[in-house]
Formats: structure tokens, sequence, C-alpha cells
């Protein structure tokens, strides 16, 4: 019997992991479906950033209500999971709290993680209740209806409920090792100390050990399990950030959110313009890269950069972009976290064509006009609102402008004023139609 | 204020063999724009006064390619930005100044993968280093105990974290000067950045200038200091969509100064 148990838990740790890895493999193909990008400047000035941004929650907190109650459910996620590493041992080799050894410091260690198990209960209880009670314009927006608000809540739930079997099974465990049971009870006294789950002993008064081993030993596989499932879900969630947050964090921007990138492609183009010594009818070189002109900017998410299409997997649609977002706030369509919900739906949906078909074959689809509307790119006024406010560094700014270049360069579509204001400085040096000549006149005026 | 301060290009100053302190960016807003020309007057004033040698390029100045870049004409930007880098290099510029936070945020930051590095500041930034040399003197003057609340522009403030030295050079004018809502890195834009400033919004149920008017108003303010002749333009234009001139001024920081000194 015991035997089974343990062959049953490997084989379910092994699937649950690999199916996992299978998914990862999956997001990693699509996100190489960009285009490359260098980020391998500055290590340590990055590590340094994703030190403070990622892992120290500095921008989570700017937002001091929300930032405190995440920062205790991402503390909780981490150092529970190590308790998760007791369980794995535990259920390989068939033990019972293989860690107990450490005598005291393993007492710390399990009333640690009860004292933050119920935290982490409260903080996910309150969570629940900004989502689905009260009136949080960011969570109000028409982009969560459906699913993604659905989605937000599973995960709420998933954790309310691991966190109460993880205390269920610990009293269960408590009661047993009170009672003397066998495997349970240890000779050097009781391993563990249970600060929450010994308010749950009342309960079980009157309890046989069979009954309290059926109960602890649910409560042990369902915890597990659940964590397992909660680990697969993450890639079908907008979950995958607690995973996604430091890489992207890592590879973020380091200069300032002022700069935006030179399109290399329009700097040759323009050298070549400006060079006398240029031969324009000259013929690329045979199996040059020149053999089809690159395209500007972008319409679909192949023709996004790599960090951009990691940002959309990273994005986690807490919205903090939308409601710093001028344009969002006075009524216009665009919301910056739309763009990253959009780029991971696109990039799914190309992802899923690539593994029925082995490789992407056109859809007649694409991110632009599909997913992303005209009137929702020409409404930003590239304030950095959104970019400032993400709390792990993604950057939906860069996305509205790739596809504006798109619209301009390749379309042509730009609306009609700023075609005029662009026709403008091309003729007189001003987005107005004044001479050029008349440009000191002000030094004469009074 | 009859006197008309001899502005200089750096046509003249070449002819003449000199080369002047730094360049003064005016922009097209402040070369064009009826209200944003005040701040240029009001800059070169100040300028005069703290007897700076400096030049502007005048005719050879053209738009940085900002709205351009930031519209999606990434052909057109770089093709302003490699005409002016020619112009600024052929007269060997190192040291930039500009009243324009966009014309800042570009030359600064952009053109300098392009060929064009110099040493780029704001006009606050500059102005404040003219206090700390001592060259400059800013007192309160009229502007003593008056509710200033400052607008910071996107392209100076988070663009590229100039936060600090318009504020500076207000509490110079011994103002009171109060916060909004939101403020510095959680600043709202006036609405006229990305190219917005030339094209009608989108539809919506607000214009973002009204929004961030509001916030303003909120603090009651005597007057709005800007940094940037775009918001300059279009918290003006709130002031009057809310019905509040006469009560709410909107200034740039360098009018100020100069008002105060009664230049």
């Amino acid at each position: 019997m015991q035997l089974i148990a343990q062959i049953a838990f490997f084989i379910v740790l092994v699937a649950g992991i690999g199916f996992f890895v299978f998914n990862i493999r999956r997001v990693i193909r699509n996100i190489k479906l960009g285009r490359k990008v260098d980020r391998s400047d500055n290590p340590g000035e990055r590590f340094a950033k994703m030190a403070k941004v990622a892992m120290g929650q500095s921008k989570m907190v700017k937002r001091p209500f929300a930032g405190f109650l995440h920062i205790i459910v991402y503390l909780g996620f981490i150092i529970i999971n190590i308790e998760v590493l007791e369980i794995i041992i535990d259920g390989v080799f068939g033990t019972h709290r293989i860690l107990s050894f450490l005598g005291s410091g393993y007492n710390f260690l399990i009333a640690t993680f009860e004292i933050l198990a119920l935290l982490v209960l409260l903080g996910v209880i309150i969570f629940w209740l900004r989502r689905n009670v009260t009136n949080i314009y960011r969570f109000l927006g028409s982009e969560l209806k459906g699913w993604p608000k659905n989605d937000a809540n599973y995960i709420l739930y998933f954790e309310m409920v691991l966190m109460i079997l993880f205390l269920t099974m610990n009293g269960a465990d408590y009661q047993l090792q009170l009672n003397g049971a066998d495997h349970y009870a240890q000779n050097a006294g009781i391993a563990g100390s249970f600060p929450i789950s010994q308010f749950l002993l009342p309960w079980f008064e009157g309890f046989s050990n069979a009954t309290l081993i059926i109960i602890e030993r649910t409560a042990w596989w369902l915890h597990i399990v659940g964590i397992l499932i909660f680990l697969n879900y993450l890639y079908y969630s907008k979950h995958l950030h607690i995973l996604l947050a430091f890489p992207n964090v890592y590879l973020s921007k380091l200069t300032p959110l002022g700069k935006f990138d030179n399109l290399e492609a329009v700097t040759n183009e323009v050298k070549l313009m400006m060079d006398p010594d240029a031969d324009p009818y000259a013929i690329p070189a045979e199996g040059s890269e020149d053999d089809v002109p690159e395209k500007f900017g972008a319409s679909d998410v192949m023709d996004l950069n790599q960090v951009q299409l990691l940002n959309a997997y990273t994005c986690t649609e807490c919205g903090r972009c939308t409601s710093e977002c001028p344009a969002n706030q006075t009524g216009k369509k665009l919301s910056p976290r739309k763009i990253m919900m959009d780029t991971r739906d696109r990039l799914e949906e190309v992802g899923n064509i690539i593994n029925e078909k082995g490789s992407f074959k056109d859809d007649g689809k694409q991110l632009l006009d599909n997913y992303i509307l005209r009137e929702e790119l020409w409404a930003c006024t590239t304030c950095n609102a959104c970019v400032e406010a993400c709390p792990i560094g993604i950057d939906p700014l860069s996305i509205i402008l790739d596809m504006r270049r798109y619209l301009v360069m390749e379309q042509s579509a730009a609306p009609s004023d700023l075609a005029n204001a662009m026709t403008n400085i091309e003729n007189n040096g001003a987005p107005w139609p004044y001479n050029q000549m008349d440009r000191l006149n002000w030094a004469k005026e009074n | 204020m009859a006197e008309v301060i001899k502005v200089s290009t750096m046509a003249e100053y070449m002819a003449e063999g000199k080369k002047p302190e730094v360049l003064f960016w005016v922009g097209c807003s402040g070369s064009f724009d009826d209200r944003a020309k005040k701040i240029t007057k009001a800059f070169v004033k100040l300028l005069h006064e703290a007897k700076v040698d400096f030049a502007v390029l005048g005719t050879e100045e053209s738009c940085t390619g900002d709205p351009a870049k930031r519209a999606g004409n990434e052909f057109l930007f770089q093709m302003q930005a490699v005409t002016n880098i020619e112009v600024l290099n052929g007269y060997e510029i190192k040291k930039v100044v500009t009243a324009c936070p966009h014309c800042f945020n570009t030359i600064k930051n952009e053109y300098p993968a392009l060929g064009g590095n110099y040493e780029v500041m704001h006009h606050t930034t500059f102005l404040k280093s003219l206090l700390e040399e001592g060259r400059l003197k800013v007192e309160g003057g009229k502007f003593k105990g008056k509710r200033i609340t400052f607008h910071d522009p996107c392209y100076l403030g988070r663009a590229n974290n100039v936060y600090e030295a318009p504020r500076d050079l207000l509490r110079k004018l011994e103002v009171e000067l109060v916060e909004m809502r939101k403020c510095k890195s959680n600043g709202l834009c006036c609405g006229a950045g990305g190219g917005q400033m030339f094209k009608e919004p989108e539809p919506g149920n607000k214009d973002v200038n009204i929004e961030r008017t509001e916030q303003a108003m909120e603090v009651k303010p005597d007057i709005i200091a800007a940094g940037c002749p775009f918001c300059n333009t279009m918290m003006t234009d709130g002031v009057k969509g809310k019905n509040q001139e006469g009560k709410i001024e909107v200034m740039d920081v360098a009018e100020m100064i100069a008002n105060a000194k009664d230049l």
C-alpha cells in the first residue's frame, strides 16, 4: 500500500512537472518568433534592477495597500515552497516530515509557514473582495469581461483552497501526533509547531485515528496535486508573472524612458540617401539580406521583438498601466493592458497554428485590426505613464510605437491632421506651415 | 521694454571666428507659436541678464523630428535628425539648451546614435546652474507667497527624470509650492505628446487637458507653472475651457523668473 502510494506520487509528480515543461517550451518557441533584440549589456545593472523591482517589489508598493497584500502573498508563495520540498521528499520516499530532525529550527519553519498561510488566506480573500465587490477602476475595464475576470478569480480560489488544505493537513497531523499514532508520532516529541492549525483541533475531537489519517492524507494529497495543477494552470492563465517577472525585469529597458529606439533599417536608407557617392541603382549582393526589404514597424506579433513578446506572456493584467493612461482616463478606447493581452492572445493563436500545421500559415488575421484597433493606437500620447506604472517592467508603449510605424511607413495611414503636420516638417522644417526663413523673426519682435 | 536684445546666430559667431558658451535651441513652438515666443523671449532676457554668451541657429534650425518619430514616421525623423546633426556638428556645438522638453529629449537621447553628441540641458536645469554659479539672482518679487503648482512635462519628468530643477527655481521665487494629486513620476500628461498636438483627439468622454486642468484646480493655484510650450498651450486651453481665466494663470518657469525680476 505504502509502495503504491509512493509510485503513484512519483508518477503524478513527473507528469505534472513534465507537462509544465512541455508548455513552457512552447512559450519559449513562441517568444522566439519575434525579432532578436540585444539586451546582453550591463548585466550588473540589470541584475540590480531585477533584485530591486522583481524580488524587492519596489514598484508594487507605489500603491501601498495592494502592494502590502501582494508582498504577503509573494512571501507566502516563496517561503511555503520550502514545505513543498519536504512534501515531495516524503512523497517519494514514504517518509513523514523528513526535515523534522532540524528540531527547534523545524518547529520555527512550520510555525512560520502556518502564520504565512493564514496571512495569505486573508490577503487573497481581500483581493477577491477588491475584484468582485468594490468598484476599482482598473478591474472594471471592458477587456476583463469574461475569461480574464474568471481567470483572476480561479487563481484566488486556488490559493485559498491550497492554504486551507495546508492548514487542515497540519491540524490533523498534530492531532495524530498527540494521539501517538503510528508513523506520525515521533520519539523526540511533537514534530513541528502549529500556532494556527492548533485551533482546528476542537473540530477533530472524538475522531478516530483512522479518520484523522484519512483527513490528513486527503489534505496532503490534494495539496500537492493542487500545487501541480496550479503550476500547469499558469500557462493557461495570466499568472505566468510569478516566474517571468524576473527575466522580464532583467531584460527591460535601462535607458531613459523618453529614448525610443532608432530603426536601423531606416538609418541605412537615410545614410544611402544622404551619401552623394551612393549608387541608387546598385544591385544588392546576391543572397544578401537586402533581397527582401525589411518591413518597417509591426502589424503582427512576428514583427515585434522577443522582449515585447516576453512582456505579453509576463503581463498579469493588474491594470495599473491602464489606470494611469491619460487616454483611458478620458474615455478613449486605448488601454495599455489590452495591448498586452491582445499581443499574447494573437501570439497564442499563431502558436496554435504552428502546433497544428508544423509551421505558421497565413490565417488571414493579424495583430493590427483583428486585435488592436487603429483608434487605440492613435489615442496614445507616448507619455510613458503605462511603462512607469508597470511593477514588472512591461513596455506597452514600444508596441504602440512599432504599430504606428507600420501604419505610417508601410501604409501611409496616419490621421490626416498628423499627415499634414509631417508634410509641413518635410517641407518647411516645422509641424506648422511657417516658412523656415521666418524662424528668427521672434528676435526682432518686441 | 523698448530695448530689443540682440540675438546672434551661429553663422554670425562663425563669421567672427567666435564660439558661444551654449547654443540655445529654440524649437518650432518657441520660434512660431505666439504664446511660446513669449517664453523664448523671457528666457533670452534671463540669458542676457546672466551675461551668458549664447547663439541660436536661426533659419538653419529645423524640427528635431520628435513629433514625426512618435507618430511612427521614423524615416522623416531620421532625415530631420541627420540634417540637424550635420548643422550642429558643422558648428562644433558642444552644449545645447532648450526650453522644449521634446527637443531636449530627442537631441539628448536619440541623436547620439545618429552621430550627434552634445551636452543637452532643459532651460530649467540651465537656469538652476546659473543660479548656483551666482550668475543669476532670483528673488520672490511679485510671486512671493502665491500658490503655484508645477505641471511635470512627460518628456522632462518621466522620460528623463528631471523633477527638481523647475521646483528648485520656483522655491527661489518664495512661492507656496503645492503638488497636484498626480505629480512627478505619476504626473498626468497634458494630452499633447506623441503627435496629439497636431491632431484631433480620438473619441472619448473628455479631453486630457481638461482632466489635467481639473487636477490642478483641486489644489487651488494662482498659477500653473509649466516647463514645456505644448503643456503651456494645453493647460492654457484647459483653464479657458473651465472658465478659470483671470483666476488661474499658466506660465513657464522662465517667464516667472523674468517677470519677478521685472525684465
